[in-house]
């Protein structure tokens, strides 16, 4: 700058280089990440990435952490993550049509932990159902990784037809800069920089850091900022989020090449004696920026009365290319926008942890067989990180918008687009624990995971958003397991073809217990062209055949659910990744359903084929009894040897089908000579059996898998009718 | 037939509602909260949602505004009004119905979808039934728990006005009510989600019956 700054300019810098912001640790990482594919149109840059669908549709999508504020206040941190994720896609013009939530707690043993999960529940189901927009799906998965230090994504998916894709270019000289929505308070107040530190006692502290959410003033600024768009009265619009006034204002006027000047004692306030630094980076929720050409303010203004909300011209485009403060027509605060938007980058050495060699030294040989597999199996389904969702999901409204075509406790979501037959899917995933293994293998399973669920609902993968949960970057096992997770995510999205196209970090998820398992996660969107040809994974039929496909690759302990929930380590490095066999077997499955051969698919992930088959028979209500050989044979004769590997090993790329006798043949056409398969049983009766393994009751695997999750660990509750 | 749908700040459903009334090939006709107009409309849906955030109650702000005047005078003229949801919540407090809707028993919002029997064929939203006939409808509230009071209900009871009943209670309702009518029978409130299964795209179009039976109750 050339001066030394003031306590204003310092705040803006304050809150503008923070990680949660600047992105100082991980922008060379991100670079890494392939952003570019036929159907996109917008990759990261913008307030969400876009991609095309068809028939002139476009899905604008993101995924985004909220991961600090729900530690220290859970209700409102899962809340406004909610709001804050729906405002992105606003911006970008679109009506946000679905959202999902990715999360990560402590153990539920531990009454904290409960805690947290009861109420970032009921903060995504408060916010989600009052604002109506359907929350349609999400994963969870409890480690004692998280204690403490809960991980909370929200995603949310617009639908916008291409011509009318929005973007938060500011332009036009003398242009009104006008802010639309709540009025602005004290409410987190460096909320940004509080999201860039590690957790602490103090951290309790800093319950005001966090923003309090008001779904109905959000459900207003969206309908507002649709008509807006429709009466085409906006040149630009963005969201205003971490750092506030200050983020929104100046991103707006860096990518547009232009300066802004903002007026602040035209900020309407709630609060009285409000310094200028304050209310330009405060964090009041529920607000949005819009450039305004001069003639069409009136009429804008007016369209945000008819809706309720604030709208006022705070400031004007201008032609210097500074965000200036002024307050009562004098300066107070001078700061070039491109410098606000472009914090310092470190660049840190990628050093191997020692830690990895000795979790990856495992030998199956040490682990004990069991003796009873139905007792295995039921404890499996009973643990919280396998147990249906039903207890969750059951508070979210998954189907107000009429479009959701496969509600939750499927693969992945499936959405209709009304007036086409197209249709969309989305998914979310992550693998801390198989990341913490192994970093690199970790990274790209976890695009290989949510490449498999949209498959085997039907849809056409197409693109990715992820949020980079870790812990610190400045530590040098923090800044690997980063490194190497983009790197292993990269390698699979090239060999997927599903480019980032947008995304958000969160680092510094540490407490006095330690980081987090690194947890990348992903938010995966896939697109039908006829929505009517998906699959769901529950038995549909009694005879139907029960055909597991697989890309021959190796079936493991090690990583496992089963090695965790049964034996209690965390060890081993898990087979993988193949990406091209996994590619491979994937888009067969997904052509399968496209051509209307197979209509009931499901991926063999965590807890193993086992597992696998329970859910599809809890889900249609009908049993399977394998057939003589089904088992132990297995895909391309991996597995065999070991009963406990063969049921709950987990492998990479294996699907389970089913066909009806008469649609044998062409299953058999359908899947040529390239990849492995085998008929293993067939649906029937009321139990799920093995011979000689395995003989349980539906009844009793209900019992076990419909747990409500929000019980006391110990305490018997009753099952999904309790809800209510 | 021309099908008003109230649009009150929060409403949620309201987009849903005018799409079904599209799907039963009628003409679905917005009807914005400030304003104290009908549009000639011959029969209305009050839509499920947050009318004004659910902040003192649910129902309890909208029963106030601009809207709320000629609908009222329409219901107590005999014109149907089926209120769903956040609707029903409204006409409770607009006193167009008899009781009101608590917190659900659980104290947790319910998103599921139960079975429902109709009860009784004697209204126009339920003029396409056969009494006694079973349907699955979605449900999503926080407050859909009915109560009403002794006398009150035993007169809903005793006059057949409880148009639908749960046979999976999922909110604690009192009798287990779904749904009842006011004592000219011609405004119902409906806690489940009639528009939601409006579609076999979606699953089940069952809803549509209770919607369609308007045209019956109209001679349409």
């Amino acid at each position: 700058m050339g001066r030394e700054p003031n306590y204003l300019e310092l705040s803006l810098f304050s809150v503008m280089w923070s990680e949660h912001c600047g992105y100082k640790n991980s922008r060379p990482l991100l670079r890494r990440f392939p952003n570019e594919g036929s159907r996109v149109l917008q990759g990261p840059g913008e307030n969400a990435g876009v991609v095309e669908v068809g028939d002139g549709w476009a899905l604008a999508f993101k995924m985004e952490s909220h991961n600090h504020p729900s530690a220290v206040e859970p209700y409102e941190g899962a809340a406004t993550g909610v709001g804050g994720i729906i405002r992105d896609i606003l911006a970008m013009g679109a009506r946000p049509v679905a959202l999902l939530d990715s999360l990560r707690f402590g153990p539920l043993d531990e009454e904290r932990n409960r805690y947290l999960f009861r109420e970032v529940v009921r903060g995504i189901g408060g916010y989600g159902n009052a604002v109506g927009v359907p929350t349609v799906g999400g994963e969870v998965e409890f480690s004692a990784a998280y204690s403490g230090n809960p991980l909370v994504n929200a995603m949310c998916v617009g639908l916008i037809r291409v011509e009318d894709l929005m973007r938060s270019r500011a332009t036009g000289e003398g242009n009104a800069v006008v802010l639309l929505g709540s009025k602005t308070g004290r409410d987190g107040i460096h909320g940004a920089t509080f999201a860039s530190d590690e957790l602490t006692e103090e951290s309790e502290s800093k319950r005001s850091n966090v923003q309090v959410g008001d779904p109905f003033a959000e459900k207003m600024l969206i309908e507002c900022c649709l008509e807006l768009l429709k009466r085409d009265l906006l040149v630009s619009l963005q969201d205003l989020g971490a750092a506030g006034i200050t983020s929104s204002a100046s991103e707006m006027a860096a990518s547009g090449g232009v300066g802004i000047d903002i007026e602040v004692e035209k900020v309407p306030r709630r609060e009285t004696g409000m310094e200028p630094w304050e209310v330009m980076i405060s964090e009041s929720q529920e607000r949005m920026l819009a450039v305004v050409e001069p003639e069409k303010v009136d009429e804008a203004l007016a369209v945000a009365e008819r809706y309720g909300i604030g709208g006022t011209v705070v400031g004007r485009v201008a032609g210097h290319g500074d965000l200036r403060v002024i307050e009562n027509s004098e300066v107070v605060g001078t700061v070039s926008a491109d410098h606000l938007a472009d914090a310092p980058i470190y660049e840190r050495e990628v050093v191997r942890p020692a830690y990895l060699d000795e979790v990856q030294n495992f030998d199956p040989e040490e682990i004990p067989q069991p003796e009873d597999y139905n007792e295995v199996l039921l404890e499996m389904l009973s643990h919280p990180n396998l147990r249906s969702r039903r207890s969750i999901y059951n508070q979210y409204d998954h189907q107000v918008g009429t479009d959701t075509v496969v509600l939750p406790g499927a693969d992945a979501a499936v959405m209709r687009i009304k007036g086409t037959k197209r249709g969309f899917a989305v998914t979310t995933d992550g693998r801390g624990r198989h990341c913490f293994l192994d970093p690199r293998g970790g990274g790209a399973a976890t695009v290989a995971e949510a490449y498999r669920n949209l498959s085997c609902v039907g849809a056409e993968p197409v693109a990715v958003t992820d949020c980079l949960n870790f812990g610190s970057p400045e530590k040098p096992d923090g800044y690997y397991q980063l490194a190497e997770c983009i790197e292993g995510m990269s390698e699979a999205c090239e060999a997927f073809g599903t480019p980032v196209v947008s995304g958000n970090v969160s680092l510094f998820n540490e407490t006095d217990r330690g980081p987090i398992y690194p947890t990348p996660t992903v938010g995966m969107v896939g697109v039908f062209e006829d929505v009517g040809r998906h699959a769901t994974p529950g038995f549909k039929r009694e005879g139907d055949m029960v055909v597991a496909i697989g890309a021959g690759t190796p079936v493991s302990l090690a990583g496992s659910e089963y090695l965790e929930i049964i034996h209690g380590r965390v060890l081993g490095r898990p087979p993988g990744p193949y990406l091209d066999a996994e590619r491979e077997t994937s888009d067969l499955v997904c052509r399968l359903i496209r051509d209307g051969i197979v209509d009931t698919a499901h991926d063999i992930s965590g807890g193993g084929e086992v597992v696998a088959v329970a859910e599809m028979a809890l889900a249609g209500g009908l049993g399977m009894e394998y057939v003589e050989g089904g088992f132990g044979r297995k895909v391309a004769g991996q597995g065999a040897g070991r009963a406990d590997v063969a049921l709950f090993g987990e492998e990479p790329g294996a699907f389970l089908v089913t066909v009806p006798w008469e649609r044998w043949a062409g299953l058999q056409d359908a899947l040529g000579g390239s990849v492995g398969y085998d008929q293993i049983g067939t649906v029937g009766g009321d139990s799920v059996k093995i011979p000689g393994y395995i003989d349980v009751t539906l009844s009793e695997l209900r019992e076990a898998y419909e747990q409500d999750l929000f019980g006391i660990p110990g305490e018997v509750v009753g099952g999904s009718e309790a809800v209510g | 037939m021309r099908i008003g749908v109230t649009v009150f700040p929060g409403s949620n459903c309201d987009r849903d509602a005018l799409y079904a009334i599209e799907r039963m090939g009628e003409e679905p006709v917005e009807l914005w909260h400030a304003e104290a107009d009908l549009k000639g409309v011959d029969a209305v849906i009050v839509p499920g949602g947050f009318s004004y955030g659910d902040y003192l109650r649910p129902g309890a702000i909208a029963r106030f505004a601009n809207v709320m005047g000629p609908l009222e005078d329409f219901g107590r003229e005999g014109g149907p009004i089926l209120g769903v949801c956040n609707g029903f919540q409204v006409l409770c407090e607009a006193h167009l119905l008899p009781g009101a809707l608590l917190q659900n028993r659980h104290m947790r919002f319910v998103c599921d979808r139960v079975r429902v029997r109709v009860e009784t064929a004697n209204t126009p939203w339920t003029a396409g039934f056969e009494g006694g006939e079973g349907l699955t409808l979605p449900v999503a509230h926080n407050e859909g728990n009915y109560f009403a009071a002794g006398e009150t209900l035993a007169r809903l009871e005793d006059e057949g006005r409880v148009v639908f009943r749960y046979l999976d209670n999922p909110n604690g309702s009192v009798n287990d009510i779904a749904g009842v009518c006011n004592e000219g029978r011609n405004v119902v409130g409906i806690m489940p989600h009639p528009e939601r299964v409006s579609d076999p795209a979606l699953g089940s179009d069952e809803g549509l019956k209770i919607l369609r039976s308007v045209m019956v109750g109209a001679g349409v």
